[in-house]
C-alpha cells in the first residue's frame, strides 16, 4: 500500500483510539454479560439465541454509530482545525487523504468488532458451556457486519466531503435506515408503473442494500449460509464502497479549500 | 479540606441523595398507579409493522417479545387472572419476527391452550400458532407432537390429533412413539392409558425441568382421576347389588376384593361422602385433577409441583 495512505490510516486509527472510541467495548461487555445472566432468569430456552442476537446486533449498532459519528468528522474536523492544509501542503494527493481516512476508520471498526466478537464467544461459552460446530457460523455473520461497516464508513466519508457534520450524520443514518428496507423498496418499485417505476427502481438500486447482509437470524439457529451469498455480498460491499469513495474523491478533488 | 475536595464531596453527596430520592419517588408513584405498567399495553399489534420497525434486528426483537410473552403470562398466571388478551398477539409477533424460535411455539401453545386458571383458554389460537410453526419448521417432529397434544387434550378432536401425530411420524428422525400415538388416537382416544402415554412421552422427551414437572403433575392427576372413576363405578355396582350405599370406603374395598383401602399417589386414602361420592383428601396436592373434588372446590391458579423423584 502507498506509504502516505498507510500513514494517514494509522493516524486516523490512533486518533480514534485517543478519542476513547474503544470505550464502547466496556458498555458492550456489561450489556452482554448482563443479558446472558438476566435472560436465563426471566425467559425460557433463549439464552443462546439472546447472546447471539444481542451480541451481533450490538456489534452492528455500535459499529454503525461509530462509523457515522467518526466518519462525518473525518474531513470537516481536519478543515476546522486547519490540519488538512498541513497534510495537503506535503506531497499527499487529495484522493490519498480520503482513502487513508477510510482505511483508518475501517481498521478501527474491525479492531472494535474483533474484541466484541471475543465477548460474544465468551458469553456463548458461559451460557452453553461448550462450543458447537454451528457456532462457527457466527464468524460469517460478523464478516457480513464488517462489510456493512465498510459501506457505512464510505457513505459517512462521502457526506463529510461536502456537507456539515450534522447534515452528514443525518444523511448517513437515513441511508442506513433506508438500506435496511432496500428489499421492500425494490418491491414497491416493482408495483409502480411508467416513469415512477424507473425512478423508484433507480433509487432502490442506488441506496445500499443492507438486508442481504443480515444473516444473524439464520446463524442463531445454526442454518448454513450459502457460499454464493458470501461471494456476492463481498463483491457488492467492495463495489459499493468503491463507488461511494470514488464519489467522495471526485467531490473533494474539486472542493475549494481556500 | 481544599476547595476541589469540598466540591467533590458535596456533589457526590448530592448525587447519591438525588438518586435515592428519585428511586423512592418512583416507588411511590408505582404504588399510586399499580396497574399502569406495560403488561397490558401492546402499542403495535401488527407483526409485519414490528418486523419492519426492527430494522433487520428481527432475532433480537423476537427474543425481546418472547421474554415479554413469558413475563406477561407468568405474571397474570401468578396473580390468578382469567384473561390473557395480549398473549396471542405477543406470541404471533414473536414467531413472525423469528419463525424458527421453536420454544415460542412449544411453550406458547401450552400457555394458550389450557382453560383458566392454567392457561389462556384459547386452543384455537394455539392451533393457529402451532400450524404456523409446522409450516416454517416442517422437519421438527416435536411441533407436530405439540399440535396433536393440543387437539387431544383441549379440543378432544381425536381425528385431527391422530392426523398431527401421523404427519409428525413421517418426519425424518421422529420419535417412534409418534406412530403409536397416531394409531392409539384413532382407536382408544378417550382412554386414560392414551392420556398417560402422552404425558409420559412429554416427560421422556423434554429436558426442561418445568415441562417435566408439569408432566409429573398431570400423571399424578391422571392416576387420581382414574382411581376415582373406577371407585365411583364400584359404588354404583355396590348400590345395584345391595340396594344401598356402602357405609365406608373400607366396606367398598372389601366388597370389591381390593387388597386394602385405596390410596392416592401421596398415600392418603380416598374418602366417601354420605351421598356416595368418592373424594380426594387433599385436592390442593393434585393441581390438574378433575375427579373427586369436594363440591364448590376452587383450584389454586398456581400448580403445586412435586419433586421429580
Amino acid at each position: 500500500m502507498n506509504t502516505r495512505i498507510a500513514c494517514i490510516a494509522s493516524n486516523t486509527f490512533r486518533e480514534a483510539v485517543r478519542d476513547r472510541v474503544l470505550y464502547n467495548l466496556i458498555a458492550f461487555a456489561l450489556l452482554l454479560s448482563g443479558a446472558a445472566i438476566l435472560v436465563g432468569l426471566i425467559s425460557i430456552e433463549i439464552e443462546r439465541l439472546v447472546v447471539i442476537n444481542l451480541g451481533l446486533a450490538a456489534v452492528s449498532l455500535f459499529g454503525v454509530v461509530i462509523a457515522i459519528f467518526i466518519g462525518i468528522g473525518l474531513v470537516s474536523k481536519e478543515i476546522e482545525k486547519r490540519t488538512l492544509y498541513t497534510v495537503l501542503s506535503r506531497p499527499v494527493r487529495r484522493w490519498e487523504f480520503i482513502v487513508g481516512k477510510f482505511l483508518g476508520l475501517a481498521g478501527t471498526l474491525a479492531v472494535n468488532a474483533f474484541f466484541m466478537a471475543i465477548g460474544v464467544f465468551a458469553a456463548l461459552l458461559y451460557v452453553s458451556h461448550k462450543f458447537t460446530r454451528p457456532d462457527a457460523l457466527i464468524l460469517l455473520a460478523l464478516y457480513f457486519i464488517i462489510l456493512e461497516f465498510l459501506i457505512v464508513c464510505s457513505l459517512a466519508l462521502l457526506f463529510s466531503s461536502f456537507s456539515s457534520p450534522l447534515l452528514s450524520a443525518v444523511f448517513a443514518f437515513s441511508l442506513f435506515v433506508i438500506g435496511s428496507f432496500a428489499d421492500d423498496l425494490r418491491g414497491f418499485a416493482g408495483m409502480a408503473r411508467g416513469l415512477t417505476r424507473w425512478l423508484a427502481t433507480g433509487a432502490a438500486y442506488l441506496v445500499p442494500n443492507f438486508s442481504a447482509f443480515n444473516v444473524v437470524g439464520a446463524v442463531a439457529h445454526g442454518q448454513p449460509v450459502s457460499a454464493q451469498l458470501v461471494l456476492h455480498n463481498t463483491l457488492y460491499a467492495l463495489f459499493y464502497t468503491a463507488m461511494a469513495l470514488s464519489a467522495a474523491v471526485l467531490i473533494f478533488e474539486r472542493r475549494n479549500l481556500k | 479540606m481544599n476547595a476541589g475536595r469540598q466540591t467533590t464531596l458535596i456533589a457526590g453527596t448530592c448525587l447519591a441523595l438525588s438518586l435515592t430520592a428519585c428511586v423512592m419517588l418512583l416507588r411511590r408513584v408505582d404504588r399510586i398507579r399499580p396497574r399502569a405498567t406495560l403488561e397490558d399495553v401492546l402499542y403495535v399489534d401488527s407483526p409485519s409493522v414490528v418486523r419492519r420497525a426492527s430494522l433487520g434486528y428481527n432475532g433480537l426483537a423476537a427474543c425481546i417479545y418472547w421474554t415479554r410473552a413469558v413475563q406477561y403470562f407468568g405474571h397474570r398466571h401468578f396473580t390468578g387472572a382469567d384473561t390473557y388478551n395480549q398473549l396471542a398477539p405477543l406470541l404471533e409477533i414473536t414467531t413472525s419476527l423469528d419463525p424458527h424460535l421453536v420454544a415460542a411455539y412449544e411453550y406458547g401453545a401450552s400457555f394458550l391452550a389450557p382453560p383458566p386458571p392454567h392457561g389462556a383458554g384459547q386452543p384455537d389460537r394455539a392451533i393457529r400458532l402451532m400450524e404456523y410453526g409446522v409450516q416454517h419448521n416442517p422437519d421438527d417432529w416435536r411441533l407436530y407432537y405439540d399440535l396433536g397434544f393440543v387437539y387431544y387434550m383441549e379440543l378432544r378432536d381425536y381425528a385431527k390429533a391422530s392426523d398431527a401425530f401421523a404427519r409428525g411420524s413421517r418426519v425424518s428422525g421422529a420419535h417412534p412413539f409418534m406412530k403409536v400415538l397416531a394409531a392409539q388416537m384413532a382407536e382408544h382416544a378417550g382412554d386414560f392409558a392414551t392420556a398417560r402415554m402422552l404425558w409420559t412421552a412429554t416427560f421422556q422427551t423434554s429436558h426442561d425441568r418445568d415441562i417435566r414437572q408439569n408432566a409429573i403433575e398431570h400423571l399424578r392427576a391422571l392416576r387420581v382421576d382414574e382411581d376415582v372413576t373406577n371407585l365411583q363405578a364400584a359404588v354404583t355396582r355396590f348400590g345395584e347389588r345391595t340396594g344401598r350405599l356402602p357405609s365406608s370406603i373400607a366396606e367398598l374395598a372389601a366388597a370389591e376384593h381390593l387388597p386394602g383401602v385405596p390410596v392416592d399417589p401421596d398415600g392418603n386414602p380416598y374418602t366417601m361422602s354420605p351421598e356416595g361420592r368418592i373424594l380426594v383428601q387433599n385436592p390442593d396436592n393434585f393441581s390438574f385433577v378433575t375427579q373427586g373434588l369436594p363440591p364448590g372446590y376452587k383450584p389454586s391458579p398456581v400448580p403445586k409441583f412435586h419433586n421429580q423423584g
